[in-house]
């Protein structure tokens, strides 16, 4: 039972989450090759450490939050919304 | 003393009997006596009784039967450290089937009976098996029950080695589930708890204390001490008291089953039937868990009547129970002298078996005519259905009818394990110990070695964060731990248990490692030591010992094995709690439910939502739901279908991206119907799209996918619009619509008078106007999902009731969710996830039209030009018609002859189509939009039928009902 703090309404259990994917997966431009395709949609880091993922709040603000946290150690580095990072791409 | 049936050498019935319960003392109500039975026998105990302490009282000495090899088994320990008193309860309507003797309460009427017996406890037909031990040791399932393979045997292993059953009236009620948040959570009342507890309160934290047995104290309940100038028990008492007076929240009967992550812990409270689970999050935890005992190893160590001393000492102290009249205490520590000292003043013939040579205890003991034999240990015992007495090393024998024995101690750190804690091997005292600390929580007391009262109370009031000062006087004999487990006498003639509850003998243990097992993980697998559910509490150290011993290890080389939770077992009833029925998954309702009940409708869930099926009798509704909508006017509740407002400079950009199907070219005031793709190209969704105004749309999407697609649509705005330009907010409970459909409905819209021009080239189909009803406002959207002139009129939440009244007194009739299924069926409308799959995808349901013309970027779009998607053989959407008039079944798969018969796609819907006057269906079919007119034999568990595909469409293909005059 992890808490996030999520920077719209504060920590929150993380039953109110719902996990998404990795965060750092940019979405590729439409003349990408069937393999990178793929690798985008079905590939998953499934990262043993210090992992960005995509959570979203759906129990709560139903905001898009990017946690930085360690996946072995379950401590949470920093929740910060989605948009602030992709803003303008 | 003793059970009047007890016979044997120490049998010394007349005198002794009624001095099994002391005439005063202990924490037992003598004026409320309890009326109980144990496998038919019918006895009394008292309130403040467990189980166990009247069991022992009432003379039970043989509880259970072992789990392999059905030894006869009694009390070994006095709380959750039991192994062996696992029995059946039934008090009134409730029923534990596993009931843990110790733990438990006696009620009333109790009616208790062994478990994993064929008959009784006291006379099993299984005992026979003991007399096979030899042929079954250790792993002897794994290579015997292999042929031809395990499945074959498992029903009856099981049945012969299984727990108690669950009776098929069980109707056990666990509790709901509570959550609580304070600064500082102890676990664990006894000195170094309460003291931990005493001094979090003071310092002004909030602070809950979680206690296991019935009341506040833990070993100060029975072990001798003085704090503050009074006895411990009563120290405890007036404290936890005055915590709870204090503002503590203090839980008795509540054990902490696990720690988890970011100091987190779940208790589970032992109340009524199966009891309640209790979420706790605290700023800080103090682990006050203390120490339990462990037993020694010798022959036939097994036996009812062998007992921890320190379990012996708590039914005498706390129950007034005296569990023997002719003790021998084994012992290799000065802490069991109090058992023989306090068995002593009762009257009890006591002697001590030490295999230490001289300690101060001895003379202690010898001055309170105990005898002491010194540097003496048990070789085996004696007896058959409890101990009668033992044999030591030296050869003499002495009678018993209780043994009890201290082979050391062991500290609790279950739940510091949880916490990813790992332990070290402490030589000196011979136990496992915290090692580094863990965040979020501190160990203090016995938990974490504590040498005596004294360092248990600072290190209490430390961790609760209280100045040395208020460390309380106490006067208690110093703490002896024992030291490693003796294995001298492990591996006599006789057996000698390691694990109790699971059978394992040292000879086991052997076994496993001349065979190679000799990795703790690997051991504990082979042999399941420390499997049971009691994780091998009394067994692991003792286990760990022999491994060291036969590979010529350490105890520190040979490793630990890792506790996780939970610490005891958890009822099923409290986990599921009340999320049973229908609470378990609540469904949403609709604001008009009350009138729905009042048309007789039959109300069942649809994804989250409660809706009318149908109305009236079930049997004709369908028919005449559906003739009315063709014929006439029916009045629908589509009040679950989105309604998610998409607003802003970029909205009409963001439904761009997010749909396959464009709607930045529709005009205000008209609507769109479209797809809205997964990013694999999947369908995700349909539905209608209003654009209100240049920068506000309304995005109606299935009823079921509300809660996805509001996540959809935000997930896309988040990731690449800029938030002050484009917002989704889902307003759908605050909307009651109602779908007013069929050639009659522009007459009922006329009646129901919204101040809209109904003129169908002011208003055609597909578009939206505003008007009013009962001084609100109202939207009437010109969408179909009959295929009949349609009107959707949608209000605020609290008209709802008052709308569909007044529609119906103007004509219309109540329609169903499943009539309109036959509706839609028969005019080809798909439903998402009904026609519609993971794999499905646009051109599949014949809108391909938009992945050959779109350039621009949307939601799925590459996925759609891959190789898996423009190849042939996908399935695609077609009409299935068929000869008779009877509908083929849902699912059926479509067959295809030939050297490898197989399927090549199924029927997604079939109904009686009411206005195409047939059997309709939809299917999916392996490149079906090409062979309309080719006949296929559809399969059925067993049963063949034949249907011809067609297009997709039974009825009006041109659409010209959407406009029809009445």
């Amino acid at each position: 039972m992890q808490v996030f703090s999520c920077p719209y309404c504060g920590p929150r259990p993380d039953a109110e989450f719902h996990y998404i994917g990795d965060a750092d997966k940019p979405r590729p431009e439409r003349s990408c090759s069937d393999e990178e395709w793929a690798h985008y949609l079905f590939m998953r880091a499934n990262t043993r450490g210090a992992a960005r993922e995509l959570w979203v709040h759906r129990a709560g603000c139903g905001r898009w939050l990017v946690v930085a946290r360690d996946t072995e150690t379950h401590e949470v580095a920093a929740v910060t919304p989605m948009n602030a990072e992709r803003a303008g791409t | 003393m003793s059970a009047p049936r007890m016979d044997g050498p120490t049998m010394d019935g007349p005198r002794m009997r009624g001095l099994r319960r002391l005439p005063e003392g202990g924490e037992i109500d003598r004026s409320r006596p309890l009326s109980f039975s144990f496998d038919g026998r019918a006895h009394i105990g008292y309130a403040g009784d467990t189980l166990a302490s009247a069991l022992l009282a009432a003379g039970e000495t043989v509880l259970a039967r072992s789990f392999k090899y059905h030894r006869p088994r009694g009390l070994l320990g006095a709380h959750h450290e039991e192994p062996n008193a696992i029995l059946d309860l039934r008090a009134g309507t409730r029923h534990e089937p596993n009931a843990r003797a110790t733990l438990e309460p006696l009620v009333d009427g109790a009616r208790l009976s062994s478990i994993h017996a064929l008959g009784t406890a006291r006379r099993d037909l299984l005992a026979v098996m003991d007399r096979f031990a030899r042929f079954i040791p250790a792993a002897f399932y794994y290579k015997t029950f292999m042929w031809p393979h395990w499945h074959v045997y498992e029903g009856t292993i099981r049945r012969m080695a299984g727990l108690g059953r669950v009776a098929a009236d069980s109707r056990a009620q666990g509790g709901a589930l509570r959550h609580i948040d304070v600064d500082l959570c102890v676990i664990g009342s006894g000195a170094a708890g309460l003291a931990a507890a005493r001094a979090g309160l003071k310092a002004g934290r909030s602070v809950l204390l979680v206690e296991q047995r019935s009341r506040v104290g833990g070993a100060l309940l029975w072990r001798d001490a003085v704090i503050d100038g009074v006895p411990g028990a009563r120290w405890a008492q007036d404290l936890g008291a005055a915590l709870a007076a204090g503002g503590a929240r203090v839980l008795t009967q509540t054990t902490a089953v696990g720690l988890y992550d970011h100091n987190s812990a779940v208790l589970h409270e032992r109340s009524g039937d199966g009891g309640r689970i209790w979420q706790v999050r605290a700023r800080a935890f103090v682990l006050a868990t203390g120490a339990i005992e462990r037993p020694l190893l010798f022959g036939d160590n097994d036996r009812p009547g062998i007992m921890l001393a320190d379990a012996a000492l708590e039914y005498l102290r706390r129950y007034a129970v005296v569990a023997g009249s002719e003790v021998v205490f084994a012992t290799g520590n000065d802490t069991a002298y109090q058992a023989a000292l306090a068995y002593a003043a009762v009257g009890a013939r006591c002697t001590v078996v030490d295999a230490r040579t001289d300690t101060p205890a001895m003379a202690a003991a010898r001055a309170a005519g105990i005898e002491v034999l010194a540097g003496e240990r048990i070789e085996s015992t004696l007896g058959k259905d409890r101990v009668q007495g033992v044999r030591t090393a030296s050869g003499r024998t002495l009678p018993a009818d209780l043994l009890t024995v201290s082979g050391g101690w062991t500290p609790l750190i279950h739940l510091y394990c949880h916490a990813r804690g790992r332990p070290r091997w402490d030589a000196e005292r011979g136990v496992l110990l915290p090692g580094a600390p863990v965040q979020g929580a501190t160990v203090v007391g016995a938990a974490d070695g504590a040498r005596s009262l004294a360092d248990a109370l600072a290190q209490g009031v430390q961790a609760g964060g209280g100045a040395a000062t208020d460390v309380p006087a106490c006067i208690a004999p110093p703490f002896d731990w024992g030291g490693a487990p003796d294995t001298r006498m492990a591996f006599g003639a006789r057996r000698t248990w390691v694990d109790l509850q699971h059978d394992v003998t040292a000879k086991d243990i052997a076994l496993a490692v001349r065979e190679n097992f000799r990795a703790v993980e690997h051991l504990k697998r082979y042999t399941t030591l420390g499997m049971a559910n009691d994780q091998g509490r009394t067994s692991n150290v003792n286990g760990l010992a022999l491994l060291a011993e036969r590979t010529g290890r350490t105890i520190a080389e040979a490793g630990v094995t890792t506790f996780r939770p939970p610490f005891l077992p958890v009822p099923i009833a409290a986990v599921v709690g009340t999320q049973r029925g229908e609470l378990q998954a609540p469904l949403r309702r609709l604001a008009a439910e009350a009138v729905h009940r009042e048309e007789r409708a039959e109300l069942r869930g649809y994804g989250d939502m409660l809706r009318p099926a149908s109305y009236g009798p079930a049997q004709d509704a369908m028919t005449r739901e559906c003739k009315a909508a063709r014929e006439r006017c029916v009045i629908l509740d589509a009040s679950s279908l989105g309604k998610i407002e998409v607003l802003g400079p970029d909205a009409a950009a963001l439904l761009d991206f997010v749909f396959y199907t464009r709607m930045s070219s529709l005009a205000p005031g008209r609507l769109r119907y479209g797809l809205a793709l997964a990013e694999s190209g999947a369908v995700f969704d349909d539905g209608v799209v209003l654009r209100v105004s240049a920068d506000r749309f309304v995005v109606s999407c299935s009823s079921s996918h509300v809660a996805a697609m509001t996540a959809h649509l935000e997930a896309w705005r988040e990731d690449r619009f800029d938030l002050s330009r484009a917002f989704v907010h889902d307003t759908t409970p605050r909307w009651a619509t109602m779908a007013i459909s069929g050639p009659a409905s522009k007459g009922v819209m006329t009646a129901l008078g919204l101040g809209i021009d109904l003129d169908d080239t002011a208003f055609p189909h597909m578009s939206a106007r505003d008007g009013r009803f009962a001084g609100e406002p109202a939207r009437v959207a010109r969408v179909s999902f009959t295929g009949e002139r349609s009107y959707e009129v949608s209000v605020p939440a609290g008209l709802a009731e008052e709308l569909w009244r007044r529609a119906r007194t103007v004509g219309a009739e109540p329609l169903g969710v499943e009539a309109l299924g036959a509706l839609r069926c028969e005019k080809g409308f798909i439903l998402v996830g009904v026609e519609t799959d993971g794999e499905t995808m646009p051109q599949d349901i014949g809108m391909g039209r938009a992945r050959e013309v779109r350039t621009d970027p949307y939601v799925g779009d590459r996925s759609l030009h891959t190789p898996a998607a423009q190849r042939s053989g996908r399935r695609q959407l077609v009409g299935v018609a068929v000869a008779g008039d009877e509908p083929l079944p849902v699912g059926a798969h479509a067959l295809s002859r030939g050297a490898r018969p197989h399927s090549v796609g199924w029927i997604t819907s079939s109904h009686m189509g009411v206005g195409a006057g047939k059997p309709v269906a939809l299917a999916m079919i392996e490149d079906g939009a090409s062979r309309h007119g080719e006949t296929l034999e559809f399969e059925h568990f067993g049963t063949l039928h034949r249907g011809t595909l067609v297009a997709p469409c039974f009825y009006d293909p041109k659409g010209t009902r959407l406009d029809v005059r009445p």
